[in-house]
């Protein structure tokens, strides 16, 4: 605090720290609270709002558990809520595109900590920032384009004979979710493969070599040695996709099937179509709460501490 | 169990730069060997190439008798002890210890059972579910070895794993070395810039520079019989004396120098060839009065007093600073500065060698 005092003088300090301060204030915490508020609060008629009705219940809340209906689990029939049944969805299908974008990232953060020759290393960070330049939304109609009927991906294949007919890759070959897991690994990949690129970055060569040398093949020494040390970062780049991919809207919004609903969209139906805020803010609020339930959970299984993602 | 080791015109080439020239070395199994030369010189690359992590541009390196040309470090008889020791810091100790075990399939009770047994043989019993931050340096450094020796090795590498030691530790832990390796009988290379620790713990010792093995004998050939002006200067202090072959005679030749003529012995050399004289400092006797040959005055500069022996600088009339010392038994009394002494040497003590002899890469 002196610091910045004797660096820029008071004027200039306060002006930062009120800056900071209205943004903290009015852009994040008061809009969260307003919308924190107004989910204990029924859906009403402007001319109702302040009324008899307008009071405090958890009615919102309770929606999230309404409408049971059938649910084909792997063949089992399940009647479950259609909230819940979305919720469950999402989680599952954000926790595939974690596992797909940490085998993907793993070797490749790999290759870039201990095997690439220095010199080339600033290229091949580069090639890999490049598609980040391009915004989400285009990434995400990009692969649109790739999987649609019509479109290049089927020509290939069709075209070298891998296929016989196109398919309709965005309707799902495995389930209806396989092009929104795809999307969210292409948009996404890269804050899992930093972390690892960091962590096995600060890795002693000589414990690679002190590996091999006891005997270990080239897979124990991973297993032992360089996936504990680079946990941190799996665990951090983890948590960070995970996230990401259960709260994108535009990833599910463009590729998303006719079988497929992300729980975003849900929040988003409520919020925009039924332009009831109070249930759409419940949601949030419930969704976050459910979210981190989830990540601690995933986080006490992998024997992760919460130290580990702050490194 | 131990293995010999050979190289044959070993060479290893990093683009242009030659680190290893043509080495060419039999270290007989259960040996204690060392390579002994300053930083760059090579030393570390010949580890690397036996332990498999580089391989030899020519030339072939045998372990027992068998080429291990191709072989990976894991398939290879020998373990390496680095200089940081290269701990694993998320195992306890006893994990640490039994990796090499664990790598092959050895059961848990075994491999615990092993590793205690190791930790008795290394003096650090009770340390087996300690992690590796909690012990000192030299603690470390038994754990390092118990791994080493864990996957009996029939070859023992160490790039100069007691640098990082302070002094009186280091000290301990050469004679620690020495008797460990004297127990278990397996040969061991050892990798080190000190003269003195390569000269104290070892059967033999490879003196190396510029990629080249310069010497290779037993540690007081080393330093009483110095093949070249390299090894002279690099392994102990000299005072060193540059002439010519004069009047060579039976064993025995005049030396004509800027100091004057010196009598001294005469190696395979022939009159009038350009020599160096080496002669250390607890060979360089100090008197007060001139002795009858190899007599030097000088005007004392310095003295140091350096706890087991006193060091006596003094510059000679041509301004070239000799040392002669003398041990700190209270026999001889120790001269002021400024006083006029004689430093002398006997004629069977300086080793003589050609001028410029350093064999170069």
């Amino acid at each position: 605090m002196e610091d910045l005092f004797r660096r820029y003088g008071h004027t200039l300090t306060f002006a930062f720290m009120a800056l900071v301060a209205f943004w903290l204030l009015a852009l994040v915490i008061l809009p969260n609270l307003t919308l924190f508020e107004a989910s204990f609060r029924p859906y009403l008629p402007v001319t109702e709002i302040g009324g008899p009705k307008d009071t405090y219940s958890l009615d919102n809340y309770a929606k999230f558990l309404r409408n049971p209906s059938p649910w084909n689990v792997f063949g089992i029939e399940l009647q479950a809520p259609l909230n819940v049944k979305t919720f469950l969805s999402t989680i599952f299908y954000s926790t595939i595109a974690t596992f797909i974008t940490f085998a993907l990232s793993y070797p490749l953060a790999y290759y870039l900590a201990k095997v690439v020759q220095p010199k080339s290393l600033p290229t091949m960070i580069l090639l890999l920032f490049i598609p980040l330049w391009v915004s989400e939304a285009l990434r995400a109609f990009a692969w649109y384009i790739i999987l649609t009927f019509n479109g290049p991906l089927n020509a290939v294949l069709v075209g070298i004979g891998l296929l016989e007919k196109p398919i309709r890759w965005q309707q799902g070959v495995l389930t209806g979710y396989d092009a929104v897991v795809i999307g969210l690994v292409y948009s996404y990949v890269l804050f899992m493969m930093f972390p690892i690129y960091g962590s096995i970055q600060s890795l002693d060569r000589n414990q690679i070599e002190a590996s091999e040398d006891l005997g270990a093949k080239w897979w124990q020494t991973h297993w032992r040695v360089i996936l504990p040390h680079a946990k941190p970062g799996i665990a951090s780049g983890s948590v960070m996709v995970f996230m990401l991919s259960a709260g994108s809207l535009l990833v599910p919004s463009v590729l998303g099937s006719t079988n497929s609903n992300w729980f975003t969209q849900t929040i988003q139906q409520w919020m925009l179509e039924s332009q009831d805020w109070n249930t759409g803010a419940a949601y949030s609020f419930l969704y976050i709460l459910l979210c981190t339930v989830v990540v601690a959970l995933a986080m006490w299984l992998f024997k992760v501490k919460l130290s580990d993602i702050a490194k | 169990m131990s293995a010999g080791i050979d190289l044959e015109n070993v060479c290893c080439d990093f683009g242009s730069f030659r680190a290893v020239d043509n080495a060419n070395v039999s270290i007989k199994p259960g040996e204690f060997f060392s390579f002994l030369g300053p930083s760059g010189c090579g030393k570390t690359t010949i580890l690397r190439m036996i332990s498999g992590f580089t391989e030899p541009t020519q030339g072939a390196i045998r372990i027992g008798g068998k080429d291990v040309r191709g072989l990976r470090p894991n398939q290879r008889p020998t373990a390496l002890i680095f200089q940081n020791l290269a701990l694993f810091p998320l195992m306890p100790i006893w994990e640490n210890i039994s990796f090499g075990l664990e790598v092959r399939g050895v059961d848990k009770a075994t491999r615990r059972k092993k590793a205690e047994e190791l930790l008795e043989l290394v003096e650090l019993p009770g340390a087996a579910d300690k992690m590796v931050s909690q012990l000192s340096g030299g603690q470390k450094q038994r754990v390092a070895i118990a791994r080493a020796l864990a996957v009996e090795p029939a070859v023992m590498l160490l790039d100069e794993p007691l640098s990082a030691l302070d002094l009186k530790l280091r000290q301990h832990m050469r004679a620690e070395l020495r008797s460990i390796q004297k127990r278990t009988g397996v040969t061991f290379i050892y990798i080190t810039h000190d003269q003195g620790e390569a000269l104290a713990m070892s059967d033999r010792v490879g003196v190396m520079s510029q990629g080249r093995i310069q010497q290779i004998a037993d540690p007081r050939d080393i330093y009483n019989n110095p093949v070249n002006g390299f090894v002279a200067g690099f392994v102990g202090e000299n005072n060193v004396f540059t002439g010519s072959v004069r009047n060579p005679a039976t064993g025995m030749a005049g030396y004509e120098t800027k100091l004057g003529t010196f009598r001294a012995r005469l190696g395979e050399l022939a009159s009038g060839e350009n020599v160096k004289l080496y002669v250390r400092p607890e060979h360089t006797l100090l008197s007060e009065t001139a002795a009858a040959e190899n007599s030097v005055p000088v005007t004392i500069s310095e003295v140091s007093f350096e706890g087991a022996f006193i060091a006596v600088h003094g510059v000679a009339e041509n301004g070239q600073t000799l040392v002669a010392e003398i041990r700190n038994d209270g026999s001889a009394t120790v001269p002021a500065n400024g006083s006029q002494m004689f430093m002398q040497f006997d004629p069977a003590r300086a080793a003589i060698l050609p001028d410029a002899a350093v064999a170069k890469g």
